[in-house]
C-alpha cells in the first residue's frame, strides 16, 4: 500500500474505545426515551406548546444540523463549480458528515413529527402537493439529498467489497455496481450541488411563513439569502474544524495550507453576508429595531459579529504556520456559530406567539434525545474511518483515545 | 496560494443569482373571497357572556369539557378541546366580551404551510383539516397569525383541531351539512344573535351598516374585512374598546403567505431555475472530472 497523501485510508485500530462506548449508551439511552415519547406523544415530554410548536428537534436537529452538515456540499462547490480540484482530499470525510448529518436531520424530523406514519405519502402522493408550501419543496429536497449522500458515499463501500474474496456475492455486486455508479456519478454529484442550494435557501424561507410573529430584523425576503451564504460558510468551517480534530486525534497530517488558501474566499463571503444583512436592514428602514435595548438587538448585533470577525481574523496577515491553524480554527467556530446563531435566532429566539405564551426552554428529555442523536452520528462516523477509505493524509501507528 | 479574482467574482456572481429571486419577489395576487362564501358576524356589543355558543360548540365537535377551576367547564384559551371560546376583558375604558374561533381567512397561511393539502379552503371558503393527508408537522400552527390550530399534545395519534364552521367535527374528516339546520351550533344558539351566520358579503354590508347607524355604539373598525387579506369573520367592538386589547392582534393588510410563497414562485417560477443550474453544475461537474481523470486522479466520491 502506498500512503500518498491524496489516497483515503481506513484509520483501522480497535473500535471499542471509552469514546465510542459513551456514545453508544447516550444513543441507546435516547433510543429508549424514543420509545416512550412515541407512546405518550409530544406533550408529556417536551415543552412544546401551541403557541410554541416547534422547538430544539426542529431549530437544531433539523434546521441546524442538516447545515452543519453542507461541508460535503461546500467542497463539491469547490471541487466541481470553482474546479479547484486540490481540495479532493477533503470531499470523502466530508460527504460522510454530510450524509450523517443529514440522516440525522430526518430522524429528528420523523421524532418530531405528530402522525409521523402518515410520511410515507408525502414523497409519493404527487397529486396532493402543494406547491404553496414551501416546507415541502424542504422536506422532499431533504429526502432527495439524504439519498444522494448515500449513494455518493457508495464507491467507498463499493471498493472495500471488491477486496472481499470470501464473500464472493458482495464482490460479485461490488464489481457489477461500481461502473454504474461511476457512470452515474456526475449526474449525482451536480444533483448534490443543486438540492442544498435549494432547500438550505429554503429553510431561510420557510420561516417567513410566521409572518408577525418572527421578529421584523429577521422577517425579510433576503432571509434564503442569508441561509445559503451562512450555510457555505458552516459547511467550510466544519471541514476546517473536522480537518484539524483528524489531524490532532488521528495523526492526519492533511495539508491545513489548503484550507488556509480557501481564505480569501471566504472573507469575501463573509463580507457579502454582513454588508447584505446591513444593506437589507437599512433599506428596509428596520435600523430602528437594531438600537433597542432588547434580546433582539443583542441577538441582531451578536450575528453580525459572528460573521464580520472571521473575516476580520482571516484578513489578517499569516505569520506562522502554527499561528496560522489557530486563526484559521478561532475563525471557523466562529462562522459556525455564526450560521448556528442565526439559525436558532429564526426559528426559536425571535419567533414570538405573543405576549401571553411563555418563553419555551426545551425539556430534559427533548435535549437528551438531541445529544443521543448526535452520539449515534459520532458514534457512525468514528466506526466508518476505522473500517473504511474514507480520510486521506499519512496515517500513523500511534493510535491515541 | 492566492484564489483568483475570478473565482472571488464567481463567488459573488453564485451569490447574486441566488439573491436575484429576493429581489424580484413579485407581488402576490390578491385572493379575493370565493362566490359561495360564508362567514360570522361577532357583535362584542352584543354578547352578553352566557357561552351558550362554548357548550354549543363542544357538542357539535364532541369535544371534552375542561374545568380549570371548581366550574364545570371553564376554557382559559383555545385549546385541542375547545375549538370556540368566550373570553371577558375588563380596563380602565370598560369590559366587553370577545369570542374566538378560527377566523377562516380568504388566504390563509395555514393552507399555504399545508404539504398535502390536509388544511384547505373547502366549500363556502371554509378552511377544514383532513387527517388522511396530515403528518403532523405543525408547520400550520407556525404560519396561523391568530394561533388558532391546535394540536393534541397528549395523544400518541394527534389530531389538529380548530373551528371548522361546523362543516366538519373539529379534529374529523366527517364533512357534510352544516350542523343539519345550515348554521354553525355556536350562531344557532347564541341568544342574542351577537354572532351570526350568513353569506360573507351580507356580514360585509351588515356590519358596516351597523356601524354608520350607531356610530357612537362602535369603534369605527370591522375586524377581519382587511386584516391579513381578509377573513371570513367579522368583528364589532364598542367604541372605546380597540380590537388589540380584546386579544385580536393588529395585523397588516397583507396576507401572510405573500412574502414567503411569492419568493419562492419567483424562484421556482416553472421550476426552470433549478433546471437549469442543474444543467450548468452538470457541465461544469463534467469539465472538472475530465479535467481530473487526464491529470491521472483517483475519481469517485
Amino acid at each position: 500500500m502506498n500512503n500518498q497523501h491524496g489516497k483515503p485510508t481506513p484509520i483501522g485500530g480497535p473500535i471499542m474505545t471509552p469514546v465510542m462506548k459513551i456514545c453508544l449508551g447516550l444513543a441507546a439511552v435516547s433510543g429508549l426515551m424514543l420509545i416512550f415519547r412515541f407512546l405518550v406523544g409530544l406533550g408529556p415530554v417536551t415543552n412544546l406548546t401551541d403557541g410554541h410548536p416547534w422547538g430544539l428537534w426542529i431549530a437544531f436537529d433539523v434546521v441546524t444540523g442538516t447545515a452543519l452538515a453542507c461541508g460535503g456540499y461546500a467542497i463539491a462547490l469547490l471541487i466541481y463549480v470553482f474546479n479547484k480540484g486540490k481540495y479532493h482530499p477533503l470531499i470523502r470525510s466530508a460527504i460522510l458528515t454530510s450524509a450523517l448529518g443529514y440522516t440525522l436531520g430526518a430522524i429528528g424530523v420523523i421524532i418530531d413529527l405528530g402522525r409521523p406514519w402518515l410520511t410515507w405519502k408525502l414523497p409519493i402522493f404527487f397529486w396532493t402537493w402543494n406547491l404553496d408550501s414551501v416546507q415541502l419543496e424542504v422536506a422532499l429536497c431533504i429526502m432527495l439529498y439524504t439519498a444522494v449522500l448515500w449513494i455518493e458515499m457508495a464507491p467507498v463501500f463499493l471498493e472495500r467489497w471488491e477486496t472481499e474474496d470470501s464473500k464472493p456475492k458482495l464482490q460479485a455486486f461490488a464489481r457489477k455496481w461500481t461502473p454504474i455508479l461511476m457512470k452515474a456519478m456526475p449526474w449525482l454529484i451536480a444533483l448534490g450541488i443543486v438540492l442544498p442550494t435549494m432547500h438550505q435557501s429554503s429553510l431561510g424561507s420557510m420561516i417567513l411563513l410566521a409572518g408577525p410573529k418572527l421578529h421584523p430584523l429577521w422577517l425579510t425576503g433576503w432571509l434564503p439569502f442569508f441561509f445559503l451564504i451562512s450555510c457555505i460558510a458552516m459547511g467550510y468551517g466544519m471541514v476546517v474544524l473536522e480537518t484539524m480534530w483528524s489531524r490532532t486525534v488521528y495523526s492526519r497530517y492533511r495539508e491545513t495550507s489548503i484550507l488556509n488558501a480557501l481564505s480569501p474566499a471566504m472573507v469575501v463571503v463573509l463580507l457579502v453576508w454582513v454588508g447584505a444583512r446591513l444593506l437589507n436592514i437599512l433599506a428596509a428602514g428596520k435600523i430602528g429595531y437594531a438600537f433597542q435595548l432588547d434580546r433582539f438587538a443583542i441577538l441582531f448585533w451578536l450575528e453580525i459579529l459572528l460573521f464580520l470577525a472571521p473575516a476580520i481574523i482571516l484578513m489578517m496577515k499569516p505569520t506562522r504556520s502554527d499561528r496560522d491553524r489557530g486563526r484559521l480554527f478561532i475563525a471557523s467556530g466562529m462562522m459556525v456559530t455564526g450560521g448556528m446563531l442565526l439559525r436558532f435566532t429564526s426559528y426559536w429566539f425571535a419567533y414570538s406567539p405573543g405576549e401571553h405564551w411563555n418563553l419555551y426552554f426545551p425539556s430534559l428529555f427533548e435535549i437528551f434525545v438531541t445529544v443521543g442523536l448526535v452520539a449515534a452520528e459520532v458514534a457512525a462516523f468514528l466506526y466508518i474511518i476505522k473500517k473504511f477509505p474514507i480520510l486521506t493524509g499519512r496515517p500513523s501507528a500511534a493510535l491515541p483515545t | 496560494m492566492k484564489i483568483s479574482r475570478r473565482g472571488a467574482l464567481k463567488v459573488a456572481a453564485f451569490g447574486a443569482a441566488t439573491a436575484a429571486g429576493a429581489r424580484k419577489a413579485e407581488a402576490r395576487e390578491k385572493k379575493e373571497a370565493p362566490a359561495d362564501a360564508t362567514g360570522m358576524l361577532y357583535d362584542a356589543t352584543m354578547c352578553i357572556g352566557c357561552k351558550a355558543c362554548v357548550s354549543a360548540c363542544r357538542r357539535a365537535n364532541s369535544l371534552e369539557m375542561e374545568a380549570h377551576s371548581r366550574l364545570y367547564d371553564d376554557p382559559i384559551d383555545l385549546s385541542a378541546n375547545t375549538a370556540n371560546i368566550i373570553k371577558f376583558y375588563e380596563g380602565e375604558d370598560g369590559t366587553s366580551f370577545i369570542k374566538q374561533q378560527c377566523m377562516h381567512c380568504i388566504d390563509p397561511a395555514c393552507a399555504s404551510a399545508c404539504m398535502m393539502g390536509s388544511f384547505q379552503k373547502r366549500q363556502n371558503g371554509i378552511v377544514t383539516w383532513k387527517p388522511e393527508r396530515c403528518i403532523g408537522c405543525r408547520y400550520c400552527q407556525v404560519a396561523c397569525p391568530f394561533n388558532i390550530p391546535k394540536f393534541e399534545w397528549n395523544s400518541p395519534t394527534p389530531a389538529m383541531v380548530k373551528c371548522q364552521m361546523c362543516l366538519a367535527k373539529a379534529g374529523t374528516t366527517t364533512e357534510g351539512q352544516l350542523n343539519e339546520v345550515g348554521q354553525p351550533a355556536c350562531t344557532e344558539v347564541c341568544p342574542r344573535e351577537a354572532v351570526i351566520y350568513g353569506p360573507y358579503e351580507e356580514l360585509k354590508a351588515e356590519a358596516l351598516r351597523r356601524i354608520a347607524e350607531n356610530p357612537d355604539r362602535y369603534e369605527d373598525h370591522v375586524y377581519g374585512l382587511e386584516e391579513v387579506g381578509g377573513t371570513q369573520v367579522l368583528y364589532l367592538t364598542a367604541k372605546g374598546i380597540p380590537f388589540s386589547r380584546l386579544g385580536l392582534p393588529e395585523l397588516g393588510t397583507e396576507p401572510v403567505p405573500a412574502l414567503p410563497v411569492g419568493l419562492q414562485h419567483t424562484i421556482y417560477k416553472g421550476f426552470i431555475a433549478p433546471v437549469a443550474v442543474y444543467g450548468v453544475v452538470a457541465g461544469l461537474v463534467w469539465r472538472s472530472r475530465r479535467q481530473h481523470d487526464k491529470a491521472g486522479e483517483e475519481v469517485g466520491a
